[in-house]
């Protein structure tokens, strides 16, 4: 097998690479070592577009986080995913932090970042967010930070470069990169090898051992988890804006924000890990995530009972601190962009740019094709075209678009058919396009469904269907068949 | 837009009595929206017995009990749609449902009855730490995945939550060769009704740990092991007290919540403490002409009890549609007092006999019910697991607008 690039990692960063490349006459390869697209960091995040005060200026991350928020509207649309400008703000209820706020709103207008404003009006506030702690004293407004699904943005990244001629191979695991006198040949993975001339470095991370396979040792990865809850839709609405506490040197602090789809999402805090699979939540850190959006909204502390799911996430964290994004002269042909923690989903756009002008600048002649198609179409779903006063007749042919699946959700067949259509094969790989098994029961009801349909659709037996890939069987047994082994 | 009678949601127990009883009392144009393929709810995964002792007296497994319904809906010719899902209902009686024969659907009612049924609590409401792997299900997708689909889950089990769907589903795994390595309860007392203590786990030697919870779990593809440690007075997990306990898969049996999504939708009162509407003696909600009955009401551990609440909510929307709803004017309101956890109906006339559905909150024996001043029953045992059911007559009501139920030692 060859290629002429191939992009290592099919996270937010990989796809947006992929796609700005997929402009170009050029043959693609995206590997990603996951049964699909968008289960590294990707998948487990806050899903916030930040405006762009929180990194010190001059740094490349606070560059591209600025250009990265307003590239989004525009790929959001041309996807057909939701991007929504709910606004930040972030929220002082000391004295002491009133500083920090000016010296944020310093720090964003020396970013460029459009629009900032410090509201001091108590009353205002309140009006603005009825729920927030009446302790708050002020708070920086943000307008152009909004929120957006991640995975739904790298599978409709992916599913578009795919469309204008990227090829993506899964379960591709990258074991080691062949270098020829200072030039990459190839590379080796699980299934075989690969050759090509270029390789780019979107592993997330595993950045750093990647880029250890090319001899490129000045930086290294630590993982540092932050764990998430996420609460019924019936709190839709129970804040308006994206809530930053006010930043401490460490993280940004525990958020509470809605979710595209219209749930709570409270969290992250930071804990460094040992572990690169380390996404295990724990007591004391979903305490101290619960405790510190209490802070913010102390109407939280009732709710406890609507939490629907926990989750971790694992940041990039380097020991370099900013992004590292860089061309080499040996080996020829390797990129790396990596390191690429918060804000890397908000600047993802900006750093394919970025990458694209390395790749311009190491004399690799780019074309553009004529036939680029930046548009995605996304699933039709049957509960969209019925909320908006659409007729049954401009639905797909399909009857299985009028047979609701997941109840929580309004998931009907028609769109989990598609979503398998697309490329999901995995339990998981149906929540994050259609978001059956998304809602407040977790799956309780549309599980055995979903196996039915995959092990329809894909021709597998039940027990070859998975949640996410690996050995993530759900059924692995039929019943009798253990008494039969006995006998 | 179909005009109908009585609209009901849901064609589990409680759905399929109220439809019957419907028809019965005369409503013509009677119509069971179910989502599901067949009708008869969550019975149908039931293969166990233990249904039908109060109502038929008889002792018959899950869908033996339900198929009798199902067989009256027939000879009496009442309608049903099957693989429609209800999305909305609005106050003035229009719903809005959905199947891949019809498309949307729109129907006008003129009375309509709820019977949603519950759904089962997540992993997130308990918060319980950990990975996130396969082979973490709730009680009642295990079952169906199990006695409906012909799959079984996992081969070593740890059920947390020791209600009965967790109990039956103990024996469950055992009859078909895996091994229960525990049935986990946080409180001093299990979870479900005593037989199927003794029935399902006693009989089996399975060991029940109460007092106990799970606080982590592991595994990254598949489940790999569960951490089990005692809890103190406040529930709190005592350090040093961890266990692990290696196993595939994970049963949860926390609890079940009614299913008022679409009653939320309508802007009904919902009972916080049932997780139901309110509802009076004939299983009116707040609003005129909205009946509901069964687990949407509040959770029952009998389904003859959810049967007998089908039959009031069918004959009193039938009333309404044929003009003869007997509208009281008094209104007395039932609330919990000491040890109870939820009363329903919340609200009585106070003019003709009617079933009072107790649930308590902690067990205790030798106990007087009070409802009022005046009344008081006895009872030998009460359980929160198992409801106590009483029957008030009109000449024993003296209060006129409110009575507290309370449950105390027999003096
Ligand atoms: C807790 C948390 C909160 C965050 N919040 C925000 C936020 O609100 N806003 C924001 O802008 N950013 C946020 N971020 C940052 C953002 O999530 C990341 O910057 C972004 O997801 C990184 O994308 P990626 O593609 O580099 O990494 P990933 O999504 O991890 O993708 C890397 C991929 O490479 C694959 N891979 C690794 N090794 C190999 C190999 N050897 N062979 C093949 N494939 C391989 C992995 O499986 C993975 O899929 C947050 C991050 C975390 C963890
Ligand atoms: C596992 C288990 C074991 C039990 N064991 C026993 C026992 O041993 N003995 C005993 O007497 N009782 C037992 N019970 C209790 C009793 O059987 C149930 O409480 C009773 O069946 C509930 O009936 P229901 O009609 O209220 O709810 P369900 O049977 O849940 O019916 C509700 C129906 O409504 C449908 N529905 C919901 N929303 C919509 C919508 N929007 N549109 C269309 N349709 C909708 C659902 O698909 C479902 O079919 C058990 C219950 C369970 C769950």
């Amino acid at each position: 097998m060859k290629a002429d690039l191939i992009i290592i990692g099919g996270g937010i960063v990989g796809t947006t690479i992929a796609r700005e490349l997929s402009k170009y006459k050029l043959q693609v390869l995206l590997v990603e070592k996951e049964a699909d697209i968008g289960f590294g960091s990707t998948k487990a995040n806050t899903g916030i577009i930040h405006a762009g005060y929180d990194d010190i200026p001059g740094t490349i991350k606070a560059n591209l986080c600025v250009r990265g928020n307003t590239l989004w509207p525009q790929i959001a649309a041309e996807l057909g995913i939701p991007f929504i400008r709910t606004g930040s703000w972030v929220v002082a209820c000391k004295d002491e932090e009133a500083n920090t706020i000016l010296k944020l709103k310093r720090r964003g207008i020396m970013n460029n970042v459009p629009g900032l404003q410090i509201i001091d009006d108590r009353k205002q506030l309140l009006m603005l967010e009825p729920n927030i702690s009446n302790k708050v004293l002020l708070a920086l407004y943000a307008p152009t930070a909004g929120i957006i699904s991640p995975y739904e943005a790298a599978i409709a990244l992916a599913e578009n470069a795919y469309h204008n001629g990227v090829q993506i191979q899964l379960e591709t695991e990258v074991k080691d990169i062949l270098l020829e006198k200072n030039a990459i040949v190839g590379i080796r993975t699980n299934r075989g090898l690969i050759e090509t001339n270029s390789v780019i470095n979107a592993a997330g991370i595993y950045s750093d051992e990647i880029s250890a396979m090319c001899g490129i040792n000045h930086f290294s990865i630590t993982p540092v988890r932050g764990e998430y809850f996420v609460l019924d839709k019936n709190l839709n609405g129970y804040v308006r804006h994206i809530l930053f506490p006010v930043p401490t040197p460490v993280s940004k602090g525990i958020v509470v924000s809605k979710t595209v789809a219209g749930n709570l999402i409270i969290g992250p805090n930071a804990n460094n890990v040992n572990e690169k699979t380390d996404l295990a939540t724990t007591k004391p850190g979903l305490n101290e995530v619960f405790e510190g959006a209490q802070k913010l909204v102390p109407g939280l502390a009732s709710k406890r009972g609507m939490v629907i799911t926990i989750f971790a996430g694992l940041r990039a964290e380097s020991s370099i601190g900013d992004f590292i994004i860089e061309a080499y002269d040996s080996p020829r042909g390797f990129i790396n962009v990596a390191g690429i923690k918060s804000p890397g989903l908000t600047a993802a756009p900006a750093i394919a740019e970025k990458v694209i002008q390395l790749l311009k600048n190491m004399d690799s002649d780019l074309n553009e094709k004529k036939n680029y198609n930046p548009s995605r179409e996304s699933i039709q779903r049957t509960i969209d075209s019925l909320s908006t006063n659409q007729s049954w007749t401009n639905m797909p042919k399909d009857p299985n678009y009028g047979h609701m699946i997941c109840r929580c959700e309004h998931v009907s067949e028609g769109e989990i058919v598609e979503a398998i259509q697309r490329g999901a094969n995995t339990f998981d790989g149906i929540k994050f396009r259609t978001r059956a098994g998304m809602g407040r029961c977790q799956g309780g009801f549309c599980t055995p469904h979903l196996i039915r349909i995959l092990s329809r659709e894909l021709d597998l037996k039940a027990k070859s269907i998975t949640k996410h890939g690996r050995f993530s069987s759900i059924v692995p047994y039929e019943v009798k068949e253990s008494l039969m082994e006995e006998r | 837009m179909q005009n109908i009678d009585v609209a009901i949601i849901g064609g589990g127990a409680a759905g399929l009595s109220a439809a019957i009883e419907a028809k019965k009392t005369g409503a013509e144009n009677v119509l069971v929206l179910e989502r599901g393929e067949e009708l008869g709810g969550i019975l149908q995964q039931c293969i166990h017995t233990g249904f039908g002792l109060h109502y038929f007296k008889e002792n018959l497994n899950g869908p033996e009990y339900i198929s009798r319904f199902i067989k009256t809906v027939h000879e009496l010719g009442i309608d049903y749609k099957l693989n429609t899902m209800v999305l909305q209902i609005s106050p003035n009686k229009k719903l809005l449902a959905m199947n891949s024969v019809d498309g949307p659907l729109r129907l006008q009612a003129k009375a309509i009855v709820l019977a949603m049924g519950c759904r089962e609590k997540p992993r997130g409401a308990l918060a319980i730490p950990g990975t996130r792997p396969a082979g973490i299900f709730t009680a009642g997708t295990a079952q169906r995945l199990m006695d409906v689909e012909g799959y079984l889950v996992g081969k070593k089990i740890v059920i947390l939550g020791s209600g009965d769907i967790g109990l039956i589903m103990a024996r469950r795994f055992v009859m078909e060769g895996a091994k229960v390595e525990a049935v986990v309860e946080l409180m001093p007392y299990p979870g479900g009704l005593h037989r199927n203590v003794v029935q399902c786990l006693e009989d089996f030697q399975i060991p029940l740990l109460l007092q106990h919870t799970i606080t982590n779990i592991q595994g990254r593809d598949r489940l790999k092991r569960v951490t089990t440690a005692k809890v103190d007075k406040r529930f709190t997990p005592i350090p040093g007290t961890e266990k692990n306990i290696e196993c595939d898969t994970l049963i949860l049996s926390v609890g079940l919540i009614p299913e008022n999504e679409l009653s939320r939708g309508l802007g009904i009162l919902i009972d916080t403490k049932t997780g139901g509407p309110f509802v009076d003696e004939h299983m009116e909600t707040s609003e005129r002409g909205l009946f509901a009955c069964g687990n949407v009401v509040h959770v029952h551990d009998l389904v003859d009890h959810v049967t007998w609440s089908g039959e009031v909510a069918g004959k009193n929307a039938a009333r309404v549609v044929l003009d003869t709803f007997p509208r009281y004017k008094e209104r007395i309101s039932l609330s919990a007092g000491r040890n109870v956890q939820y009363v329903v109906p919340q609200f009585i006339s106070g003019k003709k006999p009617v079933n009072l559905s107790i649930r308590v909150k902690r067990p205790a024996r030798r106990v007087e019910i009070n409802i009022g001043n005046e009344l008081a029953f006895h009872k030998p045992v009460v359980r929160p697991s198992e409801m106590v059911v009483l029957t008030l007559r009109e000449n024993q009501i003296m209060e006129k607008t409110k009575l507290t139920v309370i449950v105390r030692k027999r003096r």
